[in-house]
């Protein structure tokens, strides 16, 4: 299914996409060779523990990487058929906002605390659109009652606002210009269960009202399971495995997906034991050769230091289901989540 | 039944802010068993951090009493103070903010020691820190390393190894897996599980994490607001819940389990303030069953045996 070459069908293409930051004269691999592909009106979700390069592989769609430190090596990025890697920053001021945006984790720290929140929000309107001051609030207004905040809370600031209400407010700020795109980093990680289910819902209808496409960056598999068509498990800077959230989640393969459902404590049964991972996510400066997870891994062989080529190709499981492991044979279909449950 | 190793009644905390008194806690009462984990979940700022630090006093209570083994601790001198500090601890949430950064892991687990005047030689000061790392897995090794050397996994463990110290009956958790990524998160539970066993521990676990409060508890209080909403044993409440708020709790979490399909109680409204609430329910404003008589004080009663319910429409919701 990845070709090198970017696929000109789907509405986001990314190939090879390589970004590595520079600290204290070490070079730090966040991003290694990643590459997909997200159709229009789906959500693709990127999972991954801290560190794992989610936020980075976003960052550098919407080319808000500090750089330096980061440094994009190689890759591309296609969007309806523009590469946004080479466009002129002028151009790319364009699309941001306009055709891509973007949700940070922290509402918190997302919003300008010394500006109104309505003002936050028409400041995005007047830049993309063609609108007069009037009808830019106007407009402001209606995005926040999309959301579900009166208008009549235009002038307020953020500090007034809880929690989950900042949030909606950065969405709403994220939603203004009807972007094709958003990336939504971590949306409802800061905020309560109830809050948050409002919240996912909020998004649901608000992509099969505009049929936006969506990338959501989380940890919680929870999440993944709510809003996601299709799932990438990101790994010490690459995916190791990715499919549709079916495949994923009923059928993981690749050992660290495998363990990271099993180490959730499950809410509908009983687990005497967690079989946590052993060991620790990897250095980053100082990533394991092939496979970055099999020092932790408990299936692991000599195959998967990833012999002269230094890193584990895709397999192709079928339907679009690609996983990097060596050992696929041995872990086999079905029994992979009970042999790990018999494992702890 | 035995005395339960603590006991809490109608425990109040206030505090004093510009606007009013924001209440906090405002009348708790519980029993935790010796060797038992009793999980506290709910929403940020519904005072569940509070509750567990007014019970080990670190903050003073408002009103109400603490039972520890059976003795009134809710007034402290200096003497009993002592004997809360070494018979109950704590664990923090965020083991960066809660060690010390210029002091070794070594210093961090001595601290206690010393200050108990407990151990007195060097050497079985050494070999009683070198025990209590053992014990959390942490690497002897890592004796003189500083927190920032530690990764967020390892600093839990010194935070954990720091409140063994003085082998204590009882600790609160304060969320102490919430800043942790899953698969440390269950290594970390797993440490805390076997200790319980091992050490004869008791727990109270401090949460909003409802799957990780159903792993590890026996039973489990439902905050709201400073109020205990429902109290069950652990398995019960997430197969009969039966206050609309954890209903809406429970129906909220997203479920790994892509082809369950859930009927999703979706609150409307954020929570009221807590300073100078209105007498009656305080999950009225939200709640899809208001009436009227949810204008007058709740109280927890018993509706199936060990399972307590502080609603008075709860016989009628579910059919009791």
């Amino acid at each position: 299914m990845l070709e090198t070459e970017t696929n000109k069908n789907a509405f986001l293409s990314v190939r090879g996409l390589t970004v590595e930051y520079t600290s204290d004269g070490e070079i730090i691999q966040a991003v290694n060779d990643v590459s997909f592909d997200l159709y229009k009106g789906k959500t693709f979700g990127l999972v991954g523990e801290t560190g794992a390069g989610k936020t980075t592989i976003a960052k550098s769609i919407i080319r808000i990487l500090p750089q330096p430190p980061a440094r994009v090596v190689s890759g591309e990025i296609c969007l309806d058929g523009q590469d946004l890697l080479t466009l002129e920053e002028e151009k790319m001021c364009k699309i941001r906002g306009k055709k891509i945006s973007m949700i940070f984790q922290d509402p918190m720290t997302a919003l300008n605390p010394i500006m109104c929140v309505g003002k936050q929000i028409t400041e995005a309107i007047r830049k993309h659109e063609k609108l007069g001051r009037r009808q830019a609030t106007q407009k402001a207004k209606e995005m926040l009652e999309t959301v579900g905040i009166s208008g009549e809370r235009y002038h307020e600031f953020p500090h007034q606002f809880s929690g989950g209400m900042k949030q909606r407010v950065v969405i709403a700020m994220a939603l203004a210009c009807n972007p094709d795109l958003i990336l939504a980093d971590e949306p409802t990680t800061a905020l309560d269960v109830t809050i948050q289910a409002q919240v996912l819902d909020m998004i649901n209808d608000l992509k099969n009202k505009y049929s936006t496409s969506m990338i959501m960056i989380t940890h919680d598999l929870g999440v993944v399971a709510e809003v996601c068509d299709y799932v990438a498990v990101v790994y010490a800077g690459r995916i190791v495995e990715m499919g549709t959230k079916e495949q994923i989640f009923t059928d993981p393969r690749h050992p660290y997906t495998v363990g990271l459902f099993c180490s959730l404590p499950d809410i509908n049964s009983d687990t005497e034991r967690l079989c946590a991972i052993e060991g620790l996510p990897p250095d980053p400066s100082n990533l394991p050769k092939g496979c970055a997870f099999n020092p932790r891994c408990p299936y692991v062989t000599e195959a998967c230091s990833g012999g002269h080529e230094g890193y584990i190709p895709f397999v192709d499981l079928g339907d679009g289901h690609m996983c990097r492991c060596t050992n696929l044979e041995k872990i086999e279909r079905g029994d992979n989540l009970e042999h790990a449950a018999v494992r702890g | 039944m035995s005395t339960p190793l603590l006991e809490v009644k109608n425990l109040k905390k206030f505090f004093d802010t510009p606007r009013g008194k924001l209440h906090a806690v405002d009348g708790v009462s519980f029993k935790i068993e010796k060797g038992q984990t009793l999980g506290v979940v709910g929403e940020s700022g519904c005072g569940k951090s509070t509750l567990g630090r007014t019970i080990i006093h670190l903050l003073e209570s408002t009103e109400g009493q603490i039972i520890f083994n059976g003795e009134d601790i809710t007034h402290i001198n200096k003497k009993k103070r002592h004997y809360i500090n070494e018979n109950m601890q704590i664990v923090f949430q965020d083991p960066c903010s809660s060690l010390n950064p210029r002091r070794t892991v070594e210093e961090t687990v001595q601290e206690p020691l010393l200050i108990s005047k407990r151990l007195k030689s060097k050497a079985s000061l050494q070999a009683e820190t070198e025990r209590l790392m053992d014990l959390v897995g942490v690497d002897r090794r890592l004796r003189l390393a500083y927190p920032h050397e530690l990764d967020g996994g390892r600093r839990q463990r010194v935070g954990i190894a720091r409140a063994l110290s003085l082998s204590p009956q009882f600790i609160v958790c304060d969320e102490p897996v919430s800043a942790l990524d899953v698969s440390i998160q269950a290594q970390v539970l797993n440490l805390l599980q076997d200790l319980q066993k091992t050490q004869g521990l008791t727990y109270m676990f401090v949460t909003h994490d409802l799957s990780v409060v159903r792993h590890i508890s026996d039973n489990i209080c439902v905050m709201y607001l400073g109020q205990l909403v429902e109290t069950s044993p652990s398995k019960e409440l997430f197969v009969s819940p039966l206050h609309p708020y954890t209903k809406a709790l429970l129906s909220a979490i997203p479920s790994t389990d892509i082809y369950a399909k859930r009927e999703r109680i979706t609150l409307k409204g954020e929570i009221t303030s807590p300073i100078d609430p209105k007498p009656g329910c305080r999950f009225a404003a939200r709640c899809p069953y208001v009436c009227d008589k949810c204008n007058e004080p709740q109280r927890l009663e018993e509706l199936l045996p060990n399972h307590f319910v502080s609603c008075c429409r709860a016989r009628e919701i579910n059919d009791l």
